[in-house]
């Protein structure tokens, strides 16, 4: 395995231009999702999805008492501990060389089950094809030491690729920068190994809530409690067994 | 709105669709009706076991329909068998279903037909294992993140095991199964009835979409149904009208609860507070 690579996206820097998700569509030729007017501030692809790979976020809100416009360009997290990838009955979903999560297409088989346990809502199943589909942290591109297309086409470098272990550090510092400026508001995201899904492939910086941004507070990768579920179902099993025992011996026919 | 972006969903709705709350009662029926053929054959009554095994074929015949109907990809559904993996309930659930399948069909074609003898005999057997397939689905569930399945991961099992005995209990019972079928619908609709209410009180504030809605109307339903159908089968479930009408009421109770808990996670899906909420209490507390 080659070293583990991720995004660091920098939100505090993001303009809200949307080249990500033009250059992430035309890259992996991801179809249209929707020619919608939401009415949401500049947003009008509103989350992640089977066709929206790249999602940028604009929130209007009041910060300070003087208004304040933020972005943030969202993309699949590349969990250390992916819950999509562990669930997957096929093996469809992999880990690559590069430590990314992606999907082999030929293999899908659209059990849907990586949908519901993803705990960020990234990956969904296309309608009109039956299979999932996700961000692939462009795999090809990669193979060819390429920059992944959101990351090479984002002009104020919000979207930073790279060894993850240096994008922390990197981070790390601008963290620093930010809360030196007076910037209390921002905080890493995904940056903690020791969170519920292990760490996060792609970090960010953010400057409110992770909810804010639609993002969950304390994501887990439930198949950490699988211990407990399965000696749950033993548990029932074995009464439902001796249920059986006592209803067929238990008593006149 | 600082709960979430724009009060829009975080997590995805599950794209399962009718077939799988469908197959969560199959599986159930065929998952307790298989251990139940066992165990009267081992009490040497052939005559009701050939009953049950035949409600377990039914079960495991309806059961790989409904699953495979269910895919994205019907055509590919043998590759979930290319795969064995212990991090997936769903791969764990396939190997369950293609096992317990083919054993309860051989066991079934001896009972019934003659065929097989000595194969048919060694399958029969394995359905002490049976139990697995009425509650692997509990895991299954549970192992999302979805709010109120995850959130349930230690009650669920039972309450699809309970369900199980209800209704293969129930369903012998219908074509004559006579008083070690009613004694099995009654004994897993009372641990049905427990099970649920356990399950409603430790989710607490987030079980909330369990009373709302659609998953509300069907759990209403369920307890309703079950209860109506038991006190039935109790007092005159001896009379074949008596079995046949406690018996359809019990099976619709499992089938009603089975959609509450498919709809109740729906529910707690469609609206953030029940993923935000929590995590940030969380948070709070670490």
């Amino acid at each position: 395995m080659t070293e583990r690579v991720g995004f660091f996206t920098d939100t505090s820097v993001c303009i809200g231009c949307k080249a990500c998700e033009v250059a992430c569509k035309e890259w992996n030729n991801v179809p249209e999702d929707g020619l919608n007017f939401t009415g949401e501030s500049y947003d009008n692809t509103s989350a992640l999805g089977a066709d929206t790979w790249r999602h940028v976020a604009f929130i209007e809100q009041q910060h300070d008492g003087t208004p304040r416009w933020l972005m943030s360009s969202d993309v699949c997290k590349h969990c250390t501990s992916a819950a999509c990838l562990e669930v997957c009955p096929t093996g469809a979903l992999f880990r690559t060389e590069f430590g990314t999560v992606v999907v082999q297409q030929d293999v899908c088989n659209g059990c849907g089950y990586c949908v519901p346990a993803c705990p960020y809502g990234v990956i969904e199943k296309r309608e009109e094809d039956g299979r999932a589909f996700k961000c692939t942290l462009c795999y090809d591109r990669l193979k060819d030491d390429m920059t992944p297309a959101c990351a090479q086409a984002c002009p104020t470098e919000s979207i930073q690729f790279g060894p993850l272990e240096e994008l922390r550090a990197r981070a790390f510092e601008r963290l620093e920068v930010l809360h030196v400026a007076g910037e209390a508001g921002a905080r890493l995201y995904g940056e903690d190994p020791d969170d519920g899904v292990g760490g996060a492939g792609s970090i960010f910086l953010l400057l409110d809530e992770p909810e804010v941004y639609g993002l969950p507070p304390d994501p887990v990768s439930t198949t950490r409690d699988l211990g407990s579920m399965w000696r749950a179902a033993a548990g029932a099993g074995a009464a439902l067994l001796a249920g059986v025992a006592v209803a067929a011996f238990g008593g006149r026919r | 709105m600082s709960d979430s972006y724009y009060g829009r969903p975080i997590l995805k709705q599950p794209t399962w669709t009718w077939e799988i709350p469908c197959y969560f009662f199959a599986g159930g029926l065929a998952g307790a009706a298989a251990p139940f053929a066992l165990a009267c054959e081992l009490r040497g009554d052939e005559a009701l076991a050939r009953r049950a095994w035949l409600v377990a074929l039914a079960g495991v015949a309806a059961s790989p329909a409904l699953l495979v109907s269910d895919l994205g990809r019907p055509e590919r559904f043998h590759h979930m068998l290319r795969v064995f993996k212990p991090t997936s309930p769903m791969s764990i659930g396939s190997w369950i279903l293609a096992s317990s399948s083919s054993a309860v069909a051989l066991a079934a074609a001896r009972s019934v037909l003659g065929w097989f003898p000595r194969l048919g005999r060694a399958a029969g057997a394995t359905a002490v294992l049976g139990p697995a397939l009425a509650t692997y689905t509990g895991v299954l569930v549970a192992d999302t993140a979805v709010p109120v399945w995850h959130e349930a991961r230690r009650e669920l099992p039972w309450v699809f095991a309970a369900g199980a005995a209800m209704s293969a209990g129930s369903a012998i019972a219908l074509i004559g199964g006579g008083a070690p079928a009613r004694r099995l619908a009654l004994t897993g609709a009372a641990g049905e009835l427990a099970a649920t209410t356990v399950m409603e009180q430790r989710l607490g504030a987030l079980g909330e979409p369990y009373h709302e809605g659609a998953a509300g109307r069907f759990g209403q339903a369920a307890k309703t149904l079950t209860a109506a159908g038991a006190v039935i089968m109790a007092a005159v479930g001896r009379r074949r009208a008596g079995a046949v009408a406690g018996g359809a009421l019990m099976l619709a109770g499992a089938m009603a609860t089975r959609w509450s808990i498919y709809k109740a996670g729906f529910q707690s899906v469609a609206d953030p507070k029940y993923v935000v909420e929590p995590q940030r209490a969380r948070r709070a507390r670490a």
